[in-house]
């Protein structure tokens, strides 16, 4: 028995490195977290040369947020595409490429769906998150796996990495939230130091949510309707298992995670006979991921990254027409298998230049019951050669990632074509004065997306012959940075950036011989013109603390897929001209006050931007309270969040209305 | 301090940005008038009705009016007809006709029959009929297809039925359970056929028509015909002329002919693709989209069929080129009194779709911007507003 417990320990152990730890090399000098810092998002101006926005620590914990989703709405340049409700898919789309071009990284791993690409934002939680940072480009570093090269916008997700201080050897923390839309919500996190160089985290939380909720529908001398949104229910479970280990020059760590959850679809909302129909589409997910790595300074010039994940994804949809009469019979099952491992290596030539090479092999796996299937598989190799050096008060950084794509699948004749693709990308940065607070930086990334195997292979909608996405980037920017020594403003940062993107190739879905018939192929071209801009400061005022955060974004996005068009060069849809967020965060003697505040301006819900497809502007307001008891030796935490406190009734996708005011309250005991 | 200033002014002018463009209270969106043509006040037609089927869960369905008398296109109208209906128009239009005095919009995905006031595009009554599709009438009867039989034992294995509503009160009296998926439907005599598409049951199709005896509103037959089955049209001689999707692999679109005297297939015109069809005196105008998974693209055709000489008449009934710029052709209409047709292009199907008009040379007189996925048509005659 011991013996086995022993086994199933090294295979779940592996292999992992935090991004929290500092690395050892000498080009990867970023600072990258420091836990006792305080300040709202920080930008990492200084250190990164490329645009790079993070939200950390108790910021992230006062923010007014359900899930990782919530959180990063406060982004510039960033667009959440969200269904409505706890239970709503909700997905983040990057400087208008679209979400199918952002990685999403769980502790340093790429999160993969090779199904459809879509990754489900308001499925994280924020209660173990340590920090959520979104890169526009590709992360700089330069020691790190290939896929973190692979995809045009890279959204890191990370979770908590257990510190002990003193003598102490447990942490725990017990949490409980509930509020509006019939949550309830526990939580544990137990943090367990073993000895100097072991330790391990382990966290679980369950949560249950009606997703009721009233909306209203009205227009002006005409009608005025109040629903309820309905089948917006979810149960889930989650557990994660981490450890972490040093090595004498080094750290690994290993996670295992498990995520259960059924929930119901309420569908759009259209016009029908109120009432009447149940709306009672449901879906199961299971989701079991092992994932490690291992990072080692094998000499003071060779250093050596290693990741490697094993994840198995089980959807089962459902929609039964003997529960709701309008809808057709739906019961499909999907399996999916990802396995991964890479193999990162970095080489400091001297001070000033550093080369790595990375090496990563995908393989994934689809299983469905669809009728035509063709039981698609596809391994990917990526090999990505990075290089950086610094000449005095310039950065330069350069990569060439190079992908290969091998298909098959188990029914003959029907698998899609191979390809091979060089894709680079270069980043500057320039100091122009001697003093460290202004920075000039640019970048330029071309990369692709494959198509899904929802592109290729869906019966009746997938084209196998597709091409992949391809994105341009160009951005330029500058970052200043002040701190002061005496006066109330302790510390300003300011960012701009200016960019343009391409998009070419887009896999967009067009109509065959009727509208229930759709398919994919690669037509669309977009053109994005855009600005993101964001100043934080802080403040004190006597024992007052004062954090604040102004983002803005300008974009214009527009479809240039057909010239003969009547549309042609319309912005495209969803997509606000102008659209900020505001954070205001005080902290006083254990008190905590929060206030933000998101805008998305005017835009279309349609490539036609016409007064059919008008979308108005929408601005929430959300307040929280918060105040931290200490007894003894624990602390209790008791937060309270009015969310959407003027009660404003929109939508951000066509027919899926959001949620009125609503209410959480959240208690944490801390030992 | 000074900088702190600053900072405030700069964040007290963005605020003030932010709320110079707030939200107002949503308006009604009123109609899109455009003079496209000459008024013609000669014919006994008044105008059409063109009914935008809109993409699935967007609820876009919109009703669009042209009228001769003044060569204006009216786009989108129902909203502006009828401020206080919830909603407006529903989920996807499938169907619109008119008998009597009463305009009749079938909302497949809202599930509804929209009942209005042939003249002043007023709300009657929504008659809630789930998943329905076609609509056609008979005395005092209107007939409606749907999709939502019972459910058996195999909840994959469920049969549509056809629904007999009262045009008076506008009551769903009787249903008869009919085949697969039923789509669209014509009455002989006292016969009502309705094609079955089984298109929900992909790949075992359905391929029979169903017969049903309006006395006894019972299903008395079935006709296998094709697999597929879509559009039906009943010609002058009793012959129904139905169309089959074919199954998007080998099987090609076809259209058949059934002679109603005998209920027997009499032709099966292997070379007549067909995906809508409409009859003017002998001519039935057909044009088909016809998708093929195994070369990944569509093929648009069009012919006149004359039903008299099963002949065809010509491979293309527009003359001017103008079908090279026709992307998806969707609706399809004829006006008998003076030839002129009616071609409407679904384009993508989520942007504003066109609607051209062609003398009946073939000659494109003017063309106009529709809702999303222009589609079904219903022309108005004097008669009815004189009423």
């Amino acid at each position: 028995m011991k013996q086995l417990l022993r086994l199933s320990f090294i295979v779940l152990f592996n292999i992992s490195l935090s991004h929290t730890t500092n690395s050892q090399t000498k080009v990867d000098t970023t600072k990258i977290y420091n836990l006792l810092e305080v300040n709202i998002i920080r930008d990492k101006i200084r250190n990164e040369i490329i645009p790079v926005q993070v939200l950390s620590g108790k910021e992230l914990k006062s923010l007014n947020a359900y899930s990782v989703a919530d959180a990063i709405r406060y982004f510039s340049g960033i667009q959440i595409k969200d269904y409505g409700g706890i239970g709503g898919l909700k997905t983040v789309n990057v400087r208008s490429m679209g979400s199918h071009h952002v990685g999403v990284f769980y502790d340093g791993i790429q999160i993969g769906n090779a199904q459809n690409g879509i990754v489900d934002l308001g499925r994280f939680s924020l209660d173990n998150m340590e920090s959520i940072s979104i890169y526009n480009g590709q992360k700089s570093a330069l020691f790190q796996p290939a896929k973190n090269y692979a995809s045009a916008s890279a959204l890191f997700l990370r979770t908590k990495t257990p510190v002990f201080k003193n003598s102490k050897t447990n942490h725990l923390n017990v949490g409980f939230k509930t509020g509006s839309f019939d949550l309830y919500n526990p939580s544990v996190l137990w943090e367990h130091k073993f000895n100097d160089k072991i330790s391990s985290s382990f966290n679980t939380e369950f949560m249950y949510t009606s997703g009721k909720y009233k909306f209203t529908y009205a227009k002006k001398d005409g009608y005025k309707t109040t629903e309820t949104r309905k089948n917006g229910d979810v149960k889930m479970l989650r557990i994660e298992g981490s450890l972490f280990g040093k090595i004498k020059n080094g750290h690994w760590k290993t996670k295992l995670y498990l995520y259960d959850s059924e929930r119901g679809y309420p569908g759009a909302s259209v016009r029908e006979e109120p009432g009447k129909f149940k709306h009672q589409d449901r879906q199961w997910d299971n989701n079991f991921v092992v994932q490690g790595s291992f990072k080692k300074k094998l000499t003071t010039n060779y250093s050596l990254l290693l990741n490697a994940k094993y994840a198995y994804d089980y959807m089962h949809y459902l929609s039964d027409p003997r529960l709701d009469v309008s809808t057709m019979y739906v019961n499909n099952h999907y399996k999916q298998q990802e396995a991964y491992f890479s193999a990162a290596q970095l080489y400091s030539i001297n001070y000033l230049w550093s080369v790595s090479l990375a090496s990563d092999i995908q393989f994934n796996i689809l299983d469905a019951d669809l009728t035509n299937f063709v039981y698609p598989e596809r391994y990917t190799i990526l090999n990505a050669l990075a290089s950086s050096f610094c000449f005095n008060k310039l950065k330069v950084q350069g990569s060439l990632l190079h992908t290969r794509v091998i298909n098959s699948t188990k029914v003959e004749g029907g698998k899609a074509k191979n390809m091979s693709e060089f894709t680079p990308t270069l980043v500057l940065s320039y100091q122009p004065f001697s003093e460290d607070k202004f920075h000039i930086r640019a970048f330029y990334k071309r990369v692709f997306r494959m198509p899904t195997f929802n592109d290729l292979y869906y019966t009746f909608i997938g084209n196998k012959n597709l091409n992949p996405e391809f994105t341009s980037q160009y951005n330029i920017g500058a970052t200043y940075h002040k701190q002061f020594e005496s006066g109330l403003v302790k510390n300003i940062k300011i960012k701009v950036d200016a960019y343009y993107n391409e998009v070419e190739d887009k896999i967009i879905a067009i109509p065959t011989s009727n509208q229930f018939r759709w398919t994919m192929i690669n037509l669309g071209i977009v053109e994005i013109r855009g600005i993101d801009a964001s100043v934080s400061t802080k403040f004190k005022i006597r024992d007052f603390y004062i954090n604040t955060l102004l983002n803005y974004t300008y974009q214009k996005a527009q479809d240039f897929t057909d010239r003969n068009s009547e549309w042609y060069g319309g912005q495209i849809p969803y997509i606000p001209w102008h659209s900020g967020s505001l954070i205001t965060n005080i902290t006083h003697k254990g008190w905590g006050f929060n206030y933000s505040f998101i805008y998305t301006g005017e835009r279309y819900e349609a490539v036609a931007n016409i007064k059919e497809n008008y979308a108005q502007p929408w601005y929430t307001h959300d307040l929280s309270l918060s105040k931290e008891i200490k007894f003894n030796k624990y602390f209790l935490r008791i937060t309270g969040e009015v969310n959407n406190v003027l009660n404003q009734q929109y939508e951000v996708v066509q027919c899926y209305p959001m949620p009125g005011t609503n209410v959480k309250f959240k208690l944490n005991l801390i030992l | 301090m000074r900088r702190a200033h600053i900072k405030l002014s700069i964040l007290l002018l963005i605020m003030g940005v932010f709320l110079a463009s707030c939200r107002k209270d949503e308006e009604v969106i009123r109609p899109t008038e455009t003079e496209i043509t000459t008024p013609d006040d000669s014919g006994p037609i008044k105008g059409f009705f063109l009914l935008n089927e809109g993409n699935m869960g967007s609820n876009k369905a919109t009703l669009d009016y042209f009228d001769y008398e003044t060569g204006k296109y009216h786009k989108n109208i129902y909203a502006d007809r009828n401020p206080g209906v919830v909603r407006e128009l529903g989920d996807v239009g499938n169907d619109i006709q008119i008998y009597g005095n009463k305009l009749y919009a079938i909302i497949n995905c809202s599930h509804f029959v929209e009942v209005m006031d042939v003249c002043t595009v007023k709300h009657i009554k929504a008659v809630s009929i789930p998943n329905c599709r076609y609509i056609t009438f008979k005395g005092k009867y209107a007939y409606v297809s749907s999709y939502a039989g019972p459910v058996k034992i195999d909840p994959n294995a469920r049969l549509g039925y056809v629904a007999k509503m009262d045009t008076t009160n506008l009551e769903v009296l009787d249903t008869c359970v009919v085949g697969y998926q039923p789509d669209e439907m014509v009455i002989v005599g006292n016969k009502l056929y309705v094609a079955n598409s089984g298109g929900y049951r992909v790949p075992n199709y359905d391929s029979t028509v169903s017969v049903i005896d309006l006395e006894s509103f019972k299903e008395i037959k079935k006709i296998e015909v094709g697999i597929n089955l879509h559009r039906m049209e009943l010609d002058n001689y009793g012959n129904i002329w139905v169309s089959s999707r074919g199954d998007y692999y080998n099987t090609p679109s076809k259209t058949f002919v059934i002679d109603s005297k005998t209920d027997i297939v009499t032709d099966e015109l292997d070379l007549l693709p067909n995906s809508n069809m409409t009859l003017c005196g002998d001519s039935l105008y057909i044009y088909s989209t016809e998708w093929s998974y195994i070369t990944n693209s569509n093929t648009i055709t069009y012919a006149i069929m004359n039903v008299k000489t099963k002949r065809v008449v010509t491979r293309n009934f527009i003359k001017d080129g103008t079908d090279k710029k026709i992307k998806i052709p969707y609706g399809l209409m004829v006006n008998p009194e003076n030839g002129e047709f009616f071609v409407t292009d679904a384009k993508d199907y989520v942007t504003p779709g066109t609607l051209h008009c062609f003398a009946s040379d073939g000659i494109r007189k003017w063309s106009v911007t529709t809702g999303d996925i222009p589609a079904h048509m219903v022309f108005t005659r004097k008669a009815v507003i004189n009423n």
